[in-house]
Parts: structure tokens; C-alpha cells; sequence
């Protein structure tokens, strides 16, 4: 489904990629772990196409075509959807506004009729239980005065109403408590099926006790410097990373 | 430039203004005179740095006579908004129209009529206040105003009476407005302890290109609560210059809001004189321009005297060359203790041909006071941009959006719920074509 090619990429004048090759198959589910500043967001937004950085190299394929020629809102609009690791408020706009705007781009874009208001709302009850939201927040503007848990669950939501193929949840786990971590999970699992994927980036094993991943990478210094199955999340938890990220100076000797 | 108009003075003395009263020959004969020695205003006063009248000077406006033109009800649809027992005065091309407006609705206490019936049948509806509250020794426009002055609505609300319903006062140009001027002049007078809502609409059906020079006088008596708002949605080839003027008594509010999307060049000035112990005056607004549009507002709010509040929120949205000027002066007298004032003037400019000047300015001369100002001008942030375009949203759509979600806040305050959504409406469709509320 996904086939990135030794990408590489940039923000500003700095190298953060540096030549990511990693293949994801429908029906996995690859998580990615790394020390802080590895480049795992950048690899994530890179794959939503964030015009803030620049690929300098390589190639992703998704489903046969070049992912990286695609507008950010045509990769959502051929599934695929990001959670970010830092939600963006936008004040002004309610959450059922941008939400329905989202849901009826994408349905638009596959020839599907666009849904009005209450269908809407209707369609939102269901979603709204999957992530435990009180139906109030659909009201509120854009993630504003959203506390930490709430933002991580309104990015699920917005996954769960949009139906992706490829899933990328960026630390969506960080800064949760052990009952919001379960509806997280939870709300990934319930949307799993055999034709999607997903790739969780994280910093720690428990999430992965939930979402139980069939391949683990470890990215250093923008590169994948070691691939396993979910027992290496668990010889990371208690190792840490030092014994496979070499310090950067040592490259160049 | 001031030849012409001295000569169509020369011609309205001769006729119509003979039969006037006394006192509105020599206000008129004041304001010839006084436009005479000031001449237009060019950018080398300080007030009019920003903002060059030189197309208005240097082109050539005919006195409007009137509705030459038939504005049938149904045009007029379009800006009649809220319900439709609301009272509506419709003046056409600068004169006003009895078959169009619906005076006979308006409540118990509250009355309404038209500038020159006033000036031929009532002068005593006028004379106390006319040209007394706006003053126009040192202002080009308002003593051009004073001296061609012809027609606009006469408001008196009478003490105590509270009206929950507005009343709206239409100024609509059509073809027949082309090359032509319209001095209009209005005149509210909220009596002690009333409550009441006005609106002034300048609209405008078809494109052409005319001149409104417009005055409007305010006084808010002890205790009276005024909503004020300034609905100017000109034709893109119109000049407009209005300047509004309201003297506050003691324990009064004034509550303004000014909408301003119309017009090649538009110049709103809005003072008020909070010139008694414990009133409020709030100036909101939003602007938005697009082409080659400019677009100035002025405020001046006058703390006269203790123990009153100001709270003023302007917002811009300049796209494509648009020029935007904001000036908002907070004048607090020394003896205008426990002054509370707050402004703000928020831009944010969607090309990198939109201008925004914006001049916040406090002269503050009292010294227990609390007084805070700011401006910004920013654009579009790339990174809510992006989020939205990550759920599939259009570049386009987002921009939209992102745009109207920056004006949301301001016209969030029209208290007015008809107008509000009017005005909600109208900038949701100048910036995304599609009307329904985010
Ligand atoms: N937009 C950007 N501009 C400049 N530097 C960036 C930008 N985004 C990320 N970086 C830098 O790239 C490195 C990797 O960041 P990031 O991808 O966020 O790491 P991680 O998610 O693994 O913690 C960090 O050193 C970070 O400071
Ligand atoms: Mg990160």
C-alpha cells in the first residue's frame, strides 16, 4: 500500500530525513519509535504533504501512485489522514463546521453526494461514542480551550469520521492517562480492517499494548537504524535507545 | 476643485434655500465658507495622511435632486433584512421616498421623518441640534455637508420609550446617481432613558460612480441606550464619506457598529463625546476590501468626563491591492478620572499587494486611568491552513474559511440578531460564495 523509497527531506537549510525506506502492507500496523528529534513528525507530515518541508530525495508510492506529487487535501482525499502530534486551534470555526466541511470534501471527491447538517449530526452520534465526546464539543471552535486529552480525541474523531486507509497517529498516546490511552486505542482498533493500514509513531511500549503492531522501526538521525516485530518495542522499553543510536559526531569520523 | 461647488451654492441660494429659516441660510452660508477657505483636505493634514481625496476633488459632482429613478420595493429586497414589520425610510439618490418607506410602524414615542419635510414643516426638530453636534470649522467634507445639506432622516425617541425593534434607514443609488453628489444629513435624538436601535444602510443597485457625502448627529440623553450601525455596502466606483457625531449625557451608552465592504474609497469617521459621569460607548466594526479598493475609518472617542468606559474592536480584511487605513484616537481630559478604555484594530492581509496604516493614538492627560490599545497585522496561519487541507478541505476553502473565522469574533458583538446574521452572511459569501454559518 505505502512504499517509501530512501526519502529525504528538509526544513529551512536543515537535513531532517536522510534516506527513509520503509514499506507498509494493508492490514499492518507499523510503529515507529525513536528519541526526541529523530524526525519521526517530520517523517508523518511529510506524508501529509506540509508544504513547511522540503523532500529532497527519494520517493513514496501509496496504492500505485506518487504520493508526493499529490496537494495535501488530495492525499486526505485518497485516505489519507494524520493525527497530529500538536493539534492546531483555529478559533472562529466550530468543530461541527470543519468536520462536516472535511467529511463532504472527501465524499465530493470520490462522486459521493455531500451530506447536510442533520445527517450529519446523525452520522456524528455514533463516532462521537467511539471516542467518549460529549456531543457539546461539536459546538466549541477548532480545538480551543481543548484540554491536552480532548485534542488527542478530537484528532480520533476526525479520523473515525473520515474513514482513512493509511492512519498516521503522531504520539497521539503522549500526555494521555491510562482511560483516555484505552479510548484511543480503542477507537484505532474498531476502525482496523483488512484493506487499511496504519502507522503509529510513539514514545513509549504502552501504547503498543493496545495496538498491538506487526513491525516496530527505530529512527535515529532520520533514518530507520533497526526494523523487528513488537518484541523489539519491549527490548526498547528496557534498553532505551543509546545502544543503537550512535552519537552524531561519530558518523563523520 | 471648490470652484464648482461655490457656483452650485451661488444657484441653490438663489432658489430653493431663500424660503429656509434664518438660521439654516447662515448654517449653510457658514459651511460654503468655511469649505471655501479649507478646500479639500490633502495628506499633508495630519488626519488625511493616509488617505489621498484627490479623485474626489478633482472630478465633478452635480447636486442629486432626487429619485429620478424607479426603485421598485422588490430591488431593495436584497438589503432588507430582519422583519418585515421593522420601520424602513428609503431615500433614492439622495432624496427621500414616501412610497418606499414605512414610517406608520414605528412604535409609540419614536418619530421619523424626512430632512426637508423637517426643514419646510418642523424646524423645531431640528434646530437644537442641527450642525450644533457636528461642528465643521475644521472639517472640508461636513462644511461642504452643511452647506448643500438636502435631505436624510430626522430621529427622535422619546424619553423612556423603549423600542425592541430597530428602525432602518435605507440610502440607495442607482443608475441615475451616475456623476451625481448627495449631501445627506441625519439627526438622532435618543431622549433620557430610552433604548432604541437605528441602522443606516448605503447601498447601492447597479455600478455606477457617484459621490455621498453624508453627516449624521447623535445625541444619547442622561441614561438612553443607542445601538448605531453603519451598513456601507457602495457601489465599487462610489465615493463615500461619512462622518458621524454623537454627544453622550451622563449615565448614556452608545453602541456602534460599522460594516464597511462597498465603494472605491470610503472615509467613516465616528466620534463620540462621552461628555457625562458613567457612561459607555462601544465602536465596533469590520472592514474588508478587495482590488483596488481603500477603505479608512476614524475614530475619536472623547473622554470628557470620570467614571466612563470605551471598548472599541475594529477588524480588516484586505486582499488583491486593497489599502485599509484604521486611526483610532482615545482622548481622555484630565479631570476624566477612572477612565476605562480598551481598542483594538486587528488586520490580516491576503496578498502581498494589500496595505494596511493603521495609527492607534491615546493622549491621555488624566492620571488614574485605566487605558490599553493594540494593533496587529498578520496573515493567514499556514499552519491551521494546513490542517484543514490535511482533512481534505480545499485550498481554497480553507482560505475561506480561515478568513471568515477571523472576522467571526467581531460580529459576534452585533447584539441585533437579524443584523448580526446579515452581516455574517455577507462576509461567509464575499469569502466563500456559500452562506451557511461555520
Ligand atoms: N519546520 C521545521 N523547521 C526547522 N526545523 C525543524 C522543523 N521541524 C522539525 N525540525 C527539526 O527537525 C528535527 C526532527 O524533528 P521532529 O521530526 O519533530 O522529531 P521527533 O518527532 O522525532 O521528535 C528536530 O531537531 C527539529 O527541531
Ligand atoms: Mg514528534
Amino acid at each position: 500500500m505505502l512504499e517509501i523509497k530512501d526519502l529525504y527531506a528538509k526544513a529551512g537549510d536543515r537535513d531532517i530525513l536522510r534516506g527513509i525506506t520503509l514499506d507498509v502492507a494493508a492490514g499492518e500496523v507499523h510503529a515507529i519509535m525513536g528519541p526526541n528529534g529523530s524526525g519521526k513528525s517530520t517523517l508523518a507530515q511529510v506524508l501529509a504533504g506540509n508544504p513547511a518541508y522540503e523532500v529532497t530525495g527519494g520517493s513514496v508510492t501509496y496504492q500505485g501512485i506518487d504520493l508526493l506529487a499529490l496537494q495535501p487535501e488530495e492525499r486526505a482525499q485518497q485516505g489519507v489522514f494524520l493525527a497530529f502530534q500538536y493539534p492546531i486551534e483555529i478559533p472562529g470555526v466550530s468543530n461541527a463546521y470543519f468536520l462536516r466541511s472535511a467529511f463532504n470534501s472527501i465524499r465530493a471527491a470520490r462522486g459521493q453526494e455531500e451530506v447536510d447538517p442533520l445527517e450529519f449530526l446523525d452520522y456524528m452520534e455514533k463516532k462521537l461514542e467511539l471516542v467518549d465526546m460529549d456531543v457539546e464539543m461539536l459546538s466549541r471552535s477548532v480545538n480551543m480551550g481543548f484540554s491536552g486529552g480532548e485534542k488527542k480525541r478530537n484528532e480520533i474523531l476526525q479520523m473515525a469520521v473520515l474513514e482513512p486507509r493509511l492512519a498516521l497517529l503522531d504520539e497521539t498516546d503522549s500526555g494521555l492517562d491510562i482511560d483516555a490511552l484505552r479510548i484511543v486505542a480503542n477507537g484505532v482498533n474498531a476502525l482496523k480492517r483488512p484493506d487499511n493500514a496504519t502507522i503509529v509513531v510513539t514514545h513509549y511500549q504502552r501504547l503498543l499494548n493496545y495496538i498491538v503492531p506487526d513491525f516496530v522501526h527505530v529512527l535515529a538521525h532520520g533514518k530507520i537504524v533497526k526494523s523487528g516485530d513488537k518484541s523489539l518495542a519491549l527490548e526498547l522499553e528496557a534498553k532505551g535507545y543509546d545502544w543503537l543510536v550512535e552519537p552524531q559526531g561519530a558518523l563523520a569520523s | 476643485m471648490t470652484a464648482p461647488y461655490l457656483a452650485d451654492f451661488t444657484t441653490l441660494s438663489n432658489n430653493g434655500a431663500r424660503a429656509e429659516p434664518d438660521w439654516l441660510r447662515t448654517t449653510r452660508r457658514q459651511g460654503i465658507e468655511r469649505f471655501a477657505a479649507l478646500g479639500f483636505p490633502t495628506p499633508r493634514n495630519e488626519d488625511w495622511h493616509f488617505t489621498s481625496v484627490s479623485s474626489i476633488a478633482e472630478a465633478t459632482f452635480t447636486p442629486l435632486r432626487g429619485a429620478s429613478g424607479q426603485v421598485a420595493k422588490s430591488a431593495l429586497e436584497p438589503f432588507q433584512f430582519g422583519q418585515s414589520d421593522w420601520p424602513v425610510l428609503v431615500f433614492v439618490n439622495g432624496k427621500y421616498d414616501a412610497s418606499l418607506s414605512t414610517p406608520a410602524s414605528l412604535a409609540t414615542g419614536i418619530r421619523a421623518i424626512d430632512l426637508s419635510t423637517a426643514m419646510r414643516d418642523e424646524p423645531s426638530l431640528i434646530e437644537p441640534w442641527l450642525g450644533k453636534l457636528s461642528p465643521s470649522e475644521d472639517r472640508s467634507f461636513s462644511a461642504l455637508n452643511a452647506a448643500f445639506m438636502s435631505d436624510g432622516a430626522v430621529i427622535h425617541i422619546a424619553p423612556y420609550i423603549e423600542s425592541p425593534i430597530p428602525l432602518h434607514v435605507i440610502f440607495v443609488s442607482d443608475a441615475n446617481a451616475a456623476k451625481g453628489v448627495a449631501h445627506l444629513r441625519n439627526l438622532i435624538v435618543a431622549g433620557h432613558h430610552s433604548k432604541a436601535t437605528v441602522i443606516e444602510s448605503y447601498v447601492s443597485l447597479g455600478d455606477s460612480g457617484y459621490f455621498t457625502n453624508a453627516v449624521t448627529e447623535v445625541q444619547v440623553e442622561q441614561g438612553a441606550t443607542l445601538t448605531h450601525y453603519k451598513i456601507q455596502r457602495e457601489s465599487q466606483r462610489a465615493f463615500h464619506v461619512h462622518t458621524i457625531d454623537a454627544k453622550q449625557a451622563r449615565d448614556s451608552h452608545y453602541l456602534s457598529f460599522s460594516f464597511a465592504t462597498g465603494a472605491a474609497l470610503s472615509r467613516t469617521n465616528i466620534y463620540t463625546n462621552l461628555d457625562g459621569e458613567g457612561c459607555g460607548a462601544t465602536l465596533n466594526g469590520l472592514y474588508m476590501a478587495d482590488d483596488e479598493q481603500h477603505v479608512d475609518h476614524q475614530t475619536n472617542i472623547i473622554h470628557s468626563q470620570p467614571n466612563c468606559f470605551s471598548r472599541e474592536i475594529y477588524k480588516g480584511i484586505l486582499s488583491g491591492s486593497a489599502h485599509g487605513v484604521f486611526n483610532g484616537k482615545v482622548y481622555v481630559y484630565p479631570i476624566a478620572q477612572k477612565t476605562d478604555g480598551k481598542q483594538t484594530n486587528n488586520n490580516l492581509l491576503l496578498s502581498e499587494r494589500a496595505r494596511i496604516d493603521t495609527k492607534p493614538q491615546l493622549e491621555i492627560f488624566a492620571d488614574d486611568v485605566r487605558c490599553t490599545h493594540g494593533a496587529t497585522v498578520g496573515r493567514l496561519d499556514e499552519m491551521a491552513l494546513f490542517y484543514m487541507r490535511s482533512r481534505g478541505v480545499s485550498t481554497d476553502a480553507a482560505t475561506k474559511l480561515l478568513t471568515y473565522a477571523f472576522a467571526a469574533d467581531v460580529l459576534e458583538t452585533i447584539e441585533v440578531e437579524a443584523v448580526r446574521s446579515e452581516l455574517e452572511r455577507a462576509t461567509l459569501e464575499r469569502f466563500s460564495g456559500s452562506s451557511a454559518t461555520p
